[in-house]
């Protein structure tokens, strides 16, 4: 065959027994090639790099070849080795060059360093197996097949408008004994909970960090409990292609890549979409005290934002801040989102304090940010959903201002804000709350309802429950006085402070739970919840729960029996929602009829019909939705009605007329019983009274019109 | 490891004895040509192999990918339960019909 006699299959050089040639500039990586690797690797300001080759999990190296000068192309360094195995191959560098913090440059050669472009990372093959702290390489690049069977799978495409985003710990998920699988806390078991996500409803996870983190970064005994505090959420990256070993049964063998891929092909068949979190933001290294891991040995320049005297710039909160808009790094994200869009057919991608990402070097933010607009156009990720979380750690709020390209949508955390308030009875809120259901065209007038995840509860803060069972965080266990965690919660604890026994407060408690779903689920844009929700889990008052490895971060399973009620309801109000496409604009409401069927896209209401109360002391909100507008007019769905009482006594709310021959049905009434509370899908029963409908204290209802 | 291919008609069945990583996977994927080329009625006898890697794991998804071009049927016979697991996790296991005796893997494979 042709391909058989290409001349560079064959080696050029040998180096202590070893054999290689000069290699391939790209791609950047370690790359399996006939009858060999290829390894590339670029660097700014190193004078020289050693490629360093161990057998897996072997304490010293069985080879150092260093580069030949002639095998460099402009600051690449490449190299073809052969007759490795691969499988059994742990590989990384070392760099030599100048060690001057001031100009920016911290390079070691003691240090073996791990590939920034490895696949898959050994050193944390299992979760929390203690590691070898003497290891003279601890976290090693490794090399991965890239041949999956994807069969005929593929990105799903979802419009986004449509889906109903579960957030969740691929650990967390699973670790608790009473999940009752096979391989709890790993992406095999998410794979034996499909089921229940198709019964609960939702049509796309997305998973909290699993690019490869450290679990034992900055571990240490909690002097609250005596257990350890470890690194449980992984906001905190130590390679950015490779998956987390640990979260993979298989880890230890090395097949995280296998596993992975076939949780998403499996996520997939089902009709649910993967979204990642991502943190590109900033790197496992720390600041100048840090541990030298990749990066900062590599080319600490380009890769981190540095202050003029050559400290780290500390934006994201963590110590470093990674220098995004460089364009190597630039091209290095892009790289790396590519290969997870391409090779792992990633759905989206949500990105941890994406505000960082539209800074300078110097840290400026800038109007026109180059990384955000090249992952806005890029033809691989086209379809991909690109979320951001408008914030950063150093102060920039760009909710509704982040550079989105008619692409980027964003977390909503105003909608998060005013939902909250509004559900716990503060004044003044009905304003705003008409902005939040529609979609806050306030916030998102040119980009439409699709820019706007909506959500009242996510990883980071209190769970669904402990909003209506904590007034105040109860951080003790973090082992930092308390003073960790934000202090805007905006939560209420309806009477008393943490678990009790009072049946009416639980009762107002899983009457809020319904209420804040509800909401959720009939606002437009698109709605997430956090896993666990569903059944009502509580982190007992903790707001930042990043550090524990136990019940306060895994599902509790058997909240699902006492807990019924809101699992019910979760799973209803879900299923409302996918059936109505009048609740999924992709467009803005006009306020009017343009369909001709005499009534507008949307009105607003209150104790009467047609007039919305936005007075101070006013807690009404009801809207109606016009079937015959669904979709811009192209489906015809029911119309529905939605009134929401955040007062607390029982309000009656006088109902818009329906055309002739419509009859108001109740789909939902949080003040009800469950069993009452909310009726499937086509079997609403009819209301008596079709003038006015008793909308209870700190309750809401939804009719359709049919 | 250890290749043995034994004839049963128009039915091969190749005996794997030893562990199948990716230092042996290259002479397991040489006799599972030989085998693959003469039928396409393939057993894989597993039952003597502790340990299967990923490379061990792709060369039968390249052998079952060989035979289904050919419209012929692979069964694995006797395979351990860690490595069903492994192969259960790792999504290899949709592609294969397992059982656990050669008796069983002749009866499935006259019927394909």
């Amino acid at each position: 065959m042709a391909t058989d006699i290409r001349i560079d299959y064959y080696p050029t050089h040998e180096h202590e027994g070893i054999k290689f040639r000069r290699g391939h500039a790209l791609p950047f990586g370690a790359t399996m090639v006939p009858n060999g690797i290829n390894f590339s690797i670029y660097s700014s300001a190193a004078i020289s790099c050693t490629l360093v080759l161990f057998e897996r999990g072997e304490d010293a190296p069985f080879a150092e070849i260093p580069f030949p000068e002639e095998f460099r192309t402009g600051n690449v360094y490449s190299m073809i080795v052969f007759d490795l195995d691969y499988e059994r191959l742990e590989y990384g560098y070392r760099m030599d060059g100048p060690f001057k913090p001031e100009e920016g440059h911290r390079f070691d050669k003691s240090v073996i360093l791990c590939d920034p472009y490895a696949k898959a990372i050994g050193g944390r093959d299992t979760w929390l197996a203690t590691p070898n702290w003497d290891d003279v390489y601890p976290y090693r690049s490794r090399l991965v097949f890239e041949d999956f069977d994807w069969e005929n799978d593929h990105a799903l495409e979802t419009p986004i408008e449509d889906l109903v985003i579960y957030e969740m710990h691929v650990r967390g998920f699973t670790q608790h004994p009473s999940s009752g699988v096979k391989n709890p806390g790993t992406f095999a078991a998410i794979r034996s909970k499909i089921a229940y996500l198709k019964e609960l409803g939702i049509n796309c996870v997305e998973l909290m960090p699993i690019y490869e983190f450290d679990e034992w970064e900055n571990s240490r005994e909690n002097p609250a409990t005596g257990g350890l505090i470890v690194n449980f959420w992984g906001y905190s990256t130590v390679n950015f292609f490779s998956p987390k070993a640990g979260f993979a049964a298989t880890g230890k063998f090395g097949m995280q890549v296998d596993e992975l891929k076939t949780l998403i092909k499996e996520l997939h068949k089902h009709g649910i979409e993967v979204m990642l979190d991502v943190v590109f933001n900033h790197t496992a290294e720390g600041d100048h005290r840090g541990h030298t891991i990749s990066f900062r040995g590599i080319d600490n320049k380009t890769y981190y934002m540095l202050t003029p005297e050559g400290y780290y710039f500390n934006f994201s909160g963590t110590g470093n801040t990674l220098n995004c808009n460089n364009p190597v790094v630039r091209n290095m994200v892009l790289d790396c989102l590519r290969y997870w869009a391409a090779d792992y057919h990633i759905d989206g991608f949500r990105f941890d304090l994406a505000a960082i990402l539209g800074r300078d070097q110097n840290g400026a933010p800038l109007s026109n940010p180059p990384l955000l607009e090249s992952l806005a156009y890029d033809p691989i990720l086209a379809k991909c959903k690109l979320i951001a979380e408008a914030w950063d750690a150093g102060g920039l709020y760009q909710v509704g201002s982040f550079p989105a390209y008619g692409r980027w949508a964003e977390w909503n955390g105003k909608y998060r804000d005013a939902l909250r308030k509004y559900l716990k009875g503060d004044e003044g809120m009905v304003g705003e709350m008409v902005q939040r259901i529609q979609g806050s065209p306030d916030l998102y007038y040119y980009r439409g309802p699709t820019a706007s995840i909506n959500f009242i509860s996510c990883h980071d803060g209190f769970t669904l429950y402990d909003i209506f069972a904590y007034n105040e965080k109860h951080n003790e266990a973090n082992g930092e006085n308390n003073n960790d965690g934000g202090n805007d919660n905006h939560s209420w604890n309806c009477g008393v402070e943490g678990e009790t026994d009072d049946p009416e407060i639980n009762r107002l408690r899983h009457k809020q739970i319904k209420n804040a779903l509800t909401l959720l689920m009939v606002s437009q844009g698109v709605p997430m919840i956090l896993s666990g929700d569903e059944m009502a889990t509580t982190k007992g008052g903790n707001n930042n729960t990043y550090c524990h490895d136990n019940e306060l971060n895994w599902v509790d399973w058997s909240l699902l029996e006492p807990k019924q009620d809101i699992f019910h309801f979760a799973q209803r109000i879900t299923k409302f929602r996918r059936a109505h496409p009048v609740l999924r604009s992709a467009t803005h409401f006009e306020h009017r009829d343009y369909v001709g069927s005499g009534y507008p896209d949307i009105s607003f209401h209150g104790t009467q019909a047609w007039q919305c109360d936005h007075s101070e002391s006013s807690r009404c909100l009801a809207f109606m939705l016009d079937g015959a507008h669904a979709k811009r007019g192209t489906i015809l769905d029911d119309t529905i009605y939605v009134a929401a009482n955040m007062y607390w006594d029982a309000l009656y709310y006088e109902l818009p007329v329906l055309p002739e021959g419509k009859k108001w049905h109740l789909a939902v009434n949080t003040d009800m019983p469950s069993g009452q509370d909310i009726f499937e899908i086509g079997k609403e029963p009819m209301i008596e009274d079709q003038q006015r409908f008793l909308v209870g204290p700190r309750a809401t209802i939804i009719l359709i019109g049919k | 490891m250890e290749v043995t291919i034994k004839d049963f008609d128009e039915i091969t069945i190749l005996e794997v004895k030893g562990n199948i990583d990716s230092k042996t996977a290259p002479e397991f994927e040489r006799n599972a040509k030989l085998a693959t080329d003469k039928s396409e009625k393939i057993g894989l006898e597993l039952s003597q192999v502790e340990f299967m890697s990923s490379a061990g794991l792709r060369v039968l998804l390249m052998i079952y990918r060989n035979i289904k071009a050919q419209n012929g049927r692979v069964v694995l016979i006797g395979v351990s339960e860690e490595i069903q697991d492994v192969m259960s996790t790792t999504g290899f296991i949709n592609f294969f019909t397992i059982v656990e005796t050669l008796d069983e893997a002749l009866t499935v494979l006259k019927q394909a």
